[in-house]
């Protein structure tokens, strides 16, 4: 069973909302950056910032929260962190080489090519 | 008996985290671990050797940190706007493994951490072509990277 609300200790309240505000905050901030970087590779490293430490910081807060109400543990929340972390990769390289592929198709000269060996810059 | 000890062994923990921990679930997440490691067995898919595997908590200790400290850099680039310099550019990064899972768990590891993007690996050249957000210095990343999770990685799978 919870225990009511007025009884959560303070240090247990300062932590989770700590937690859930710093989860949130990076994600909304992720959100945001995915609105308005300018090009398609920026935009790419924008949500990671809510499937790191987005995730991290609500699933910490949440661990908290329910080990205390409930007083025993409950860490189950690291499955959806595992989880988030090993498949984002599989969306994200799926986009990135589709973009790639376009812009290469479309002889981009800001995208390197396959052989080019030398670190190149955006141009602005 | 256990083609796939570490599978059975996660499982049989998932299990347990969501169905919670009790000697009949322990039981009954045994049974599931053990079903799933001979159904994967029929597969006949490579087994990874984790050569030294007391490295990875190590290595999961140097990620956390590092995805901590680029989440509040990539914040920070992203809140400033357009009054930060644009500074993101792609690197080729030459890797020493040829091992998939080494290059699976380095996939997994920079797509994470924000500011560093995975996109494509080539087999031939042996090289991983990134794009990072803040680009200050090609050999600087290049050698932060190797000498963060390239060393450990082969330590550890090769």
């Amino acid at each position: 069973m919870m225990q009511p609300i007025s009884d959560f200790p303070l240090w247990a309240a300062i932590a989770v909302a700590v937690f859930l505000l710093l989860g949130a905050i990076l994600t909304l901030i992720g959100t945001i950056g995915f609105l308005r970087l300018p090009s398609f590779y920026e935009r790419l490293h924008a949500p990671t910032l809510g499937t790191s430490w987005g995730v991290g910081g609500t699933m910490v807060a949440s661990m908290i929260f329910f080990t205390v109400g409930t007083e025993r543990y409950v860490i189950h929340e690291i499955l959806i962190g595992v989880f988030v972390t090993v498949t984002t990769p599989i969306t994200f390289m799926l986009l990135a080489r589709a973009a790639l592929h376009r812009d290469r198709a479309e002889g981009d000269q800001q995208v390197p090519h396959k052989m080019d060996l030398g670190g190149t810059r955006d141009a602005d | 008996m256990l083609p796939f000890p570490i599978l059975t062994f996660c499982l049989m923990i998932m299990w347990m985290l969501l169905n919670g921990f009790t000697l009949g679930h322990l039981i009954l997440g045994s049974l599931v671990g053990f079903v799933a490691g001979w159904a994967l067995a029929s597969l006949r898919p490579e087994k990874p050797r984790l050569k030294k595997w007391y490295l990875l908590p190590k290595l999961a200790a140097i990620v956390i940190v590092d995805i901590v400290r680029s989440n509040f850099s990539v914040a920070r680039l992203i809140v400033m706007g357009k009054k930060r310099p644009n500074s993101s550019g792609f690197i080729l990064l030459p890797v020493q493994t040829e091992n998939p899972f080494a290059l699976a768990v380095l996939a997994v590891i920079l797509t994470s951490t924000p500011g560093s993007a995975w996109l494509e690996y080539d087999s031939r050249n042996k090289t991983v072509l990134l794009h990072v957000l803040d680009f200050i210095d090609r050999d600087e990343w290049v050698a932060m990277i190797k000498n963060r999770y390239e060393v450990l990685l082969l330590e550890i799978f090769e």
